[in-house]
Order: C-alpha cells, then sequence, then structure tokens
C-alpha cells in the first residue's frame, strides 16, 4: 500500500512550480479562509434584518466581525507562510509522519462512514455499524476476512442491544430487528 | 460549614447504589478509553457522551465525572509503557516512566502515576470545595458585561497561551465562531448560514463538532500516516511500591496538587504547564539527581498528581463560571448545554443536588479509580496490543453512533465526515483544535451577551465595560496580548545590559 504520489514528470519549469506549491501547500489553507471569510459576509450582509431587528445590535454584526476577521487572518496567515513559517503537523502514538500522507486510506474511510450514513436508516443500525466497522478496519489495512467480518457484527449488535434496550438511546433497528 | 453540609448531601446522592453503579462505569469506561493508544481524555470525553443520553442529568454527570478521570489516569499507562503519550500532558510521565518501565520498574512507575492521581485528585478536590462556593458567590451579581468580558479572555488565552503560533490559533478560532453562527439567531429568529436547509437551522450541535474535530479527524489523520510497526509496549505486573519508593514520592505527591490546581482553574491549557512545572521543582528538589532521566520515580509521582489536580481546577472556572479552561472542559459544558443547564454562578444555588452530587461522585470515583485500577493494571495493558486497524475502525463506529444519537437524523452522520475533514486538514497544518471547539461552545453564548449589554446601555460601547470586573478582565487580556512583546523587551533590555556590563568590565 503505497500513497499515490503525485506525477513527478512534466516540463523543469512546471516542476519547479510544482514543488514550490507543494512547499507552499498551506497557501491552500488561507483560501479556503478566505473563501470562509467571503461567504460568512455574503451572507451576513444580504441578510434582510428591517423587520426583525431588536436592540442597537442586529443579527448581522457578529457574523460581519467574524467574516472580517477571516478575511485578516488569511492574509496574515499567508504573509507567515510566503515568510517560511509553516503550520507544525500533528504528531501521535500511530503517527508516521516520516512518510508521505496515504490519501487512499483517507478517502476509502471517508467513503465507507458515507456509506453508512446512507444505509442507517433503511437497513437499520446493526447492519450499518457492522459494515462501518469492517470497512474501516479493511481500509486501515486489516484483511483477515474470517475475524473481522465476525467482530464486527458482535460489536454493532452488542452495542445496538446496549444502547437501544440498556441505555435508553434509541438507534433504528432496521429491517433485521424487525424479523428478530 | 456550610459547604460542608452539602457535600455531605451529595454524598447522600453520590453513594447511593445506582450513582456509584453508574460512577462504576464511567471510571471503567474512562480507564479503558483512555488507555487505548490515540485516544486522549477530550476524545474519550466525547466519544462516550452518548453513553449518557437516556440517564437523568445527576446519573449522567456522575458517569461523566469517573470518564473524565478515569481517562486521565489511563494516559499516564499509556505514556510509561509506551514512550508515546497521546497528549501533551501525558508528555512528562513518559520522560521519567518509560525508563522506569524499560529498567524492569514498570509496575512502581504505574503504583506511583495511580497514588498520584488519587492524592491529586484528592486534594485538588478538597480544594474545589473550599473555593467553588466562594467563587460562585462573589460572581453571582456579574452580570452580561461581566460574562462577555471572561469569554474574551477565554478566546485570547485559548489561542495566544497555547500553541506555537497565534495566527493559527486565531484561524481554529475563527472557524469554530463561523460554525457557532449556523442556525437561527438567537435574538431574532433570523437564519444565518443555513442556506436555505431546514437540516441547519437548528445549528450545527456542539457533540457534533467536538466528536467530529477530535474522533473522525483523529482517526483520519493516523490512517493518512499509520505506522506500519506500532511500538512494542512493555509487559508489567501487579503494581506495587516498596518503602524506599514511598519515602520518595510522598513528598511529590502532596506537592503536586498547588501547582496543578491553580493552573488549572485559569485559561493557560489545562495540565500542559504544570506537569512540566512539577517535574522541574521535583528535580530540583531531588537527591538522587543522578537517576533523572533514566527513571526517577519522583518524576512520575509530582506531574501526574499535579495532572490530576489540574482537572479538578478545572473545574472550578466551568462550574462556577461557564468558563471552559481545557478541551474535557468544553465538551462537558456541552454535555451541561445539552441538558439545558446553564453552568455559572447561579448553578450552585438552582441545581444544589447536580453539583454537590457530581463534586461528591468525584471522590467516589477516585477511590473506585485506585481500587481498581491498581489490580487491573496487566489488563490495561494488555489493551495496548490491540490490532491498530480495530481501534481506529472503533473510534469511526462510535463517532458514528455519538452524532447520530444527537438528532437521529443521518444528515448528522454526513455534517460529522466534513467537519472531520477540517479536523484532519487542521491537523496537517499545525492548526489547534482546542480554539475551535472553544469558538463553538462559547461563541453563541458570548454573542448574547454582548448584544444583551449593548441592549441596556443602549448601544453604547461603554456598556462594555462599565464594571469594575469586566475592566479587570479586559486589563488582563491587554497584559496577555502584550506579554510575548514584553518578555521580548525584557530579553532585549537584559541582553543588552549584560553586554554593557561586559564592556563595563573590559574597560576595568
Amino acid at each position: 500500500m503505497t500513497a499515490p504520489t503525485p506525477d513527478p514528470a512534466g516540463p523543469p519549469a512546471a516542476g519547479t512550480t510544482r514543488s514550490w506549491l507543494r512547499d507552499h501547500s498551506e497557501l491552500g489553507v488561507c483560501v479556503l479562509l478566505l473563501a470562509l471569510g467571503v461567504l460568512v459576509l455574503t451572507d451576513a450582509l444580504t441578510m434582510d434584518v428591517d423587520l426583525s431587528q431588536r436592540g442597537p445590535v442586529g443579527p448581522k454584526t457578529v457574523p460581519v466581525v467574524v467574516g472580517s476577521g477571516l478575511l485578516v487572518i488569511a492574509a496574515l496567515l499567508a504573509v507567515d507562510v510566503l515568510r517560511g513559517g509553516r503550520g507544525q503537523a500533528e504528531g501521535g502514538e500511530d503517527v508516521d509522519l516520516s512518510e508521505p500522507a496515504d490519501w487512499r486510506t483517507v478517502l476509502l474511510l471517508a467513503g465507507v462512514f458515507l456509506g453508512a450514513a446512507v444505509l442507517i436508516e433503511p437497513a437499520g443500525f446493526p447492519v450499518a455499524g457492522a459494515l462501518l466497522f469492517w470497512g474501516a478496519a479493511y481500509a486501515l489495512g486489516s484483511r483477515r476476512t474470517d475475524r473481522d467480518p465476525l467482530i464486527a457484527a458482535v460489536l454493532s449488535l452488542g452495542t445496538y442491544a446496549a444502547f437501544d434496550k440498556l441505555l435508553g438511546v434509541p438507534l433504528p433497528g432496521g429491517p433485521l430487528m424487525g424479523v428478530v | 460549614m456550610n459547604a460542608l453540609d452539602s457535600l455531605l448531601n451529595g454524598f447522600g446522592t453520590a453513594l447511593t447504589p445506582v450513582n456509584v453503579l453508574w460512577a462504576a462505569v464511567g471510571v471503567l469506561l474512562g480507564t479503558a478509553i483512555g488507555v487505548l493508544p490515540g485516544i486522549g481524555p477530550a476524545m474519550a470525553v466525547a466519544l462516550l457522551l452518548p453513553v449518557t443520553y437516556g440517564l437523568d442529568p445527576v446519573a449522567a454527570f456522575i458517569m461523566f465525572a469517573g470518564i473524565y478521570y478515569g481517562a486521565m489516569f489511563g494516559g499516564s499507562t499509556t505514556s510509561i509503557l509506551l514512550n508515546t503519550p497521546g497528549e501533551s500532558a501525558a508528555v512528562v510521565a513518559a520522560m521519567e516512566g518509560h525508563p522506569m518501565a524499560k529498567a524492569g520498574r514498570g509496575a512502581q512507575a504505574l503504583a506511583a502515576a495511580a497514588i498520584g492521581h488519587f492524592t491529586g485528585g484528592m486534594v485538588g478536590t478538597i480544594l474545589l470545595v473550599a473555593l467553588a462556593p466562594t467563587v460562585a458567590h462573589l460572581a453571582v451579581d456579574i452580570g452580561a458585561p461581566d460574562y462577555f468580558a471572561i469569554m474574551v479572555l477565554a478566546f485570547i488565552a485559548v489561542t495566544s497561551v497555547l500553541g506555537s503560533s497565534r495566527i493559527r490559533g486565531l484561524a481554529s478560532l475563527l472557524i469554530g465562531l463561523t460554525i457557532g453562527l449556523v442556525g437561527l439567531d438567537q435574538m431574532t429568529g433570523q437564519q444565518r448560514l443555513t442556506f436555505g436547509a431546514l437540516q441547519l437551522a437548528d445549528g450545527v450541535d456542539v457533540v457534533i463538532v467536538a466528536v467530529g474535530l477530535f474522533a473522525i479527524g483523529e482517526a483520519l489523520w493516523v490512517a493518512a500516516h499509520l505506522r506500519r510497526r506500532p511500538a512494542d509496549p512493555i509487559p508489567v505486573g501487579r503494581p506495587w511500591l516498596g518503602r524506599g519508593d514511598v519515602r520518595r514520592t510522598w513528598k511529590p505527591w502532596l506537592r503536586g496538587p498547588f501547582i496543578g490546581f491553580p493552573f488549572g482553574a485559569i485559561p493557560a491549557g489545562g495540565a500542559e504547564i504544570p506537569t512540566f512545572l512539577s517535574y522541574v521543582t521535583e528535580k530540583r528538589l531531588s537527591r538522587h539527581k543522578d537517576e533523572w532521566g533514566k527513571g526517577a520515580i519522583e518524576g512520575v509521582a509530582g506531574p501526574e498528581s499535579a495532572a490530576s489536580a489540574s482537572a479538578a481546577g478545572t473545574l472550578v472556572s466551568m462550574l462556577t463560571l461557564g468558563l471552559p479552561t481545557t478541551a474535557v472542559a468544553a465538551v462537558m459544558l456541552a454535555a451541561f448545554q445539552q441538558y439545558g443547564i446553564q453552568p455559572g454562578p447561579l448553578l450552585f444555588d438552582r441545581e444544589p443536588e447536580l453539583v454537590w452530587g457530581l463534586i461528591a461522585s468525584l471522590f467516589v470515583g477516585m477511590v473506585l479509580l485506585l481500587a481498581l485500577n491498581l489490580p487491573l493494571a496487566p489488563v490495561w495493558a494488555k489493551l495496548l496490543r490491540i490490532p491498530r486497524p480495530y481501534l481506529y475502525a472503533g473510534i469511526m463506529f462510535f463517532a458514528a453512533i455519538g452524532a447520530y444519537a444527537v438528532g437521529g437524523e443521518p444528515i448528522d452522520l454526513v455534517i460529522l465526515l466534513v467537519i472531520g475533514l477540517i479536523g484532519f486538514g487542521m491537523r496537517r497544518y499545525g492548526l489547534p483544535v482546542l480554539p475551535a471547539v472553544i469558538g463553538v461552545v462559547l461563541g453563541p453564548n458570548a454573542e448574547q451577551q454582548m448584544r444583551r449589554a449593548l441592549q441596556i446601555s443602549d448601544g453604547a460601547v461603554t456598556g462594555l465595560v462599565n464594571t469594575p470586573f469586566a475592566v479587570t478582565v479586559y486589563a488582563v487580556i491587554a497584559l496577555m496580548l502584550a506579554a510575548p512583546g514584553l518578555r521580548r523587551l525584557a530579553g532585549a533590555v537584559r541582553g543588552r545590559r549584560r553586554e554593557s556590563r561586559r564592556e563595563g568590565g573590559a574597560d576595568a
């Protein structure tokens, strides 16, 4: 399982641009903060508050402040990055930062999670939860086809029973629990 | 005297068999989750929040307190046996604890940590009992401008005391404030950032934000960089201490709380600074200086005791002012809001059963923690061997339950994933997660208080600074903002003085 690294081929000029961009990928954060700021400001300024305004400060003020703050911080962060400042990637117990990011696993995990979100109502929690656990374990590199589904099923059913019956937190049972 | 009576009533609540059971369940769950590598106390409480949804508030918070202390305790086991602390407060425990484990003294390190937690928690909670009612009493008259000032203090503190970059901390805070804006404006019913979607009208639940940033964000981040060969934990027997060890540890145990408690109560990053301070203090006072770095037991006992006491200190500002100083406190505040309870000076008057039941259950939880964890340590150590795919799959699984249980809406799972991806990006680019969570938890409340204050003053900005309390808080904020500059200035002055002295010396 190696990460699909971006294609290093290409004309040399483009190559240096690309490596500059990769070095300064944090500028993407600035772009996102900028976009978020514009979004918040647009939403605030298009608000129709004449009817609902009560008191001197209406619902517009804080969004305008937050939106402007986002624009300012996007600019400050861009300056910091261009001057060579770098946000330090977070370490951890199971984190190995010496290798490039494994995007395949991340996308697979996100996909599995979305699948569970779609399945939870029609198929019920026990099924969706089991698939979520198995799928996530698979995405993370576990290939024990004998053990993984079994653990997933037991965990999912057990949790469903504990939450729905013991702890009083309702979860959808789905058609399977309807039969049982 | 009054506090003592209330505390006794609290014990009446906490010692009913059902509540003792919930405390025990909380302690066990908290320790188990806290021991698991990669899960710190904040993620543990966020993940376990849904477990308490079906309970009445008193039982829920008793269990929650157990989870909190259990998770903190579990974290130190990971540091000692794996040398890979999951959160900054546990770093210090690894510095002396892991060398001890390697030298075959893991059992003593675990015992020093466990009893340190117990002592620190006990002293810290006694200080909480002594101080909290007084603080609440002093704070009972504070009004909207004061609340707003306190929240601004929390925002500034969390962005400038913690982390290495203020800009990144502020960016994180603003992201949190933006998420907090989503939904209907509480005062006018105006829709903000909902884009016409009904599901967003209620806003994004704080629990979903916390679980998304702490759990999903962490799972995705680890998935991208999963260590192919996980570190090997050192096997350990039942913790015990010899007489010589006790002679060396009892003073650090007792000193720790007085370093930890005050730092927990102020917004200065929770246990991170006091554990380090305690480490340095013990090192200076130790008679066995040659052992430091190779496994000095004082270096485990003191910091662990300080960490535990700082958790109690955190509760003082959380319960009396509604001010969360750590990530765990932020999640706890969210849990209170879930029940429609607003922590603050009035909490002690309005919900005495809940508050004193919670405080009494801290004592109960600590005794249970000590009684359960000393004999169970070898079992907990086995948890460190859990295959990593199962661990992170399990985190995603329980995160999904937590998000779904909030409102029973599948769309919440999608929102959870989106926030998880934001958390992933924040970890990649070094944006601290805590300011975002504080922004979501306190943002809407801060806006309310500010608007209320300005309503009273009829729009005059002086309405925000017309009380001595608010002015004091703003002065503290100004000091905090000026501190790095002042420090630089002081450094420059000192440097120049040294230079001039050197020059003077050369002249003479």
